[in-house]
């Protein structure tokens, strides 16, 4: 494991050098918005890997939450399956199929409520107990890094585009907003909070701004926005030398998330080691303390 | 012409953010690692 880190660190940085160079210069320029559209190819899989990230942290602290207790734990196992059963055969009933907005492919969304059951056992398996808590707080923060730059470039790319900063009401940008202000507050009580049920606080703050996130990603399909149509599954024409440029970009960006959640993670085991670690520290010290009490009384 | 100034902005934020991310991960490694250190001692 240890060897393993610094050869996937290598390889994600040539991968991330082999997108920068595709994005820069290979991927024709846009006959509409010059050159300035290349900020998609940083914008764009930022949004997708921050998403991906509150989605783990959605399951994790589900999971979290439910093995509190035995029998909500069996419960919550046929309530997912339930879920992605229905969710599947659900998208392939026409009348369910009219309910989709135009260009939205019902194997899309198959794949996407398919991947809940997917995950959900995935980490159930790999990750048990204080794990899926450091699990959790570990794609909460990364996802925030990651919606900080979509919030960042956004706006880098409206200016030129759009000829302002914001556009103040749209749904797809405001929501975008909301689902960071939830995951910094997520952050803000796991940081200051010293209460014994800080961490189940925190996997039910989660869940609820887990709540958020189809939201952005929907809201410009139900929605009139300002913000450009999806350039994936909305029937959109992305020329597929941008669209091969966008893929790369995104599988660059999931390996450096991958390795900054692996550092996240050890970083975090390390922190309740050192807590535990001056826990047994005060515990020794208080019995030290205890039994030099008497001894200094039976000298007087 | 003018706009590719945002492009690059926008790609050197983006790194900028990552970098002061990274930075607080190793300056919070080294500094519980020290406090490991201290521990052990005692």
């Amino acid at each position: 494991m240890k060897r393993l880190f610094p050869i996937l660190s290598i390889l994600t940085v040539i991968l991330l050098a082999y997108a920068l160079y595709e994005a820069l210069v290979v991927a024709p320029t846009d006959a509409l918005q010059g050159d300035v559209y290349r900020i998609i190819y940083y914008h764009v899989p930022s949004a997708w890997t921050a998403f991906l990230l509150f989605f783990i942290n959605f399951v994790a602290s589900i999971e979290y939450l439910v093995r509190a207790k035995r029998s909500t734990e069996v419960a919550a196992k046929w309530i997912v399956i339930a879920i992605g059963l229905v969710g599947v055969i659900a998208t392939f009933i026409p009348a369910v199929q009219h309910m989709l907005p135009t260009g939205m492919r019902p194997s899309a969304v198959a794949t996407t409520v398919l991947l809940i059951p997917v995950f959900y056992f995935l980490i159930g398996r790999w990750f048990q107990g204080d794990r899926l808590d450091i699990l959790a707080v570990t794609s909460a923060e990364v996802g925030v890094v990651f919606c900080t730059i979509v919030l960042v470039t956004g706006p880098l790319w409206a200016r030129p585009v759009w000829g302002i900063w914001w556009a103040p009401g749209d749904i797809r940008l405001t929501s975008t907003l909301v689902l960071w202000l939830i995951y910094v507050s997520y952050l803000v009580l796991r940081r200051f909070s010293s209460s014994a049920q800080t961490q189940m606080l925190a996997a039910a703050l989660a869940v609820f701004g887990a709540l958020d996130v189809p939201l952005v990603y929907f809201s410009i399909w139900f929605f009139r926005t300002q913000h450009p149509q999806p350039v994936i599954g909305g029937g959109g024409s992305m020329d597929p030398r941008m669209l091969h440029v966008l893929l790369i970009s995104w599988l660059a960006f999931l390996c450096f998330a991958f390795l900054v959640c692996w550092s996240r993670f050890r970083l975090e085991l390390l922190h309740r080691e050192v807590e535990q670690a001056h826990a047994m520290e005060s515990l020794v010290g208080a019995g030290a303390s205890k039994t030099s009490l008497p001894l200094s009384r039976s000298s007087k | 012409m003018n706009a590719v100034k945002f492009l690059f902005a926008a790609y050197i934020a983006t790194w900028v953010i990552h970098g002061i991310y990274l930075g607080s991960l190793v300056r919070r490694f080294s500094h519980l690692r020290q406090q490991l250190k201290d521990l052990g001692k005692k």
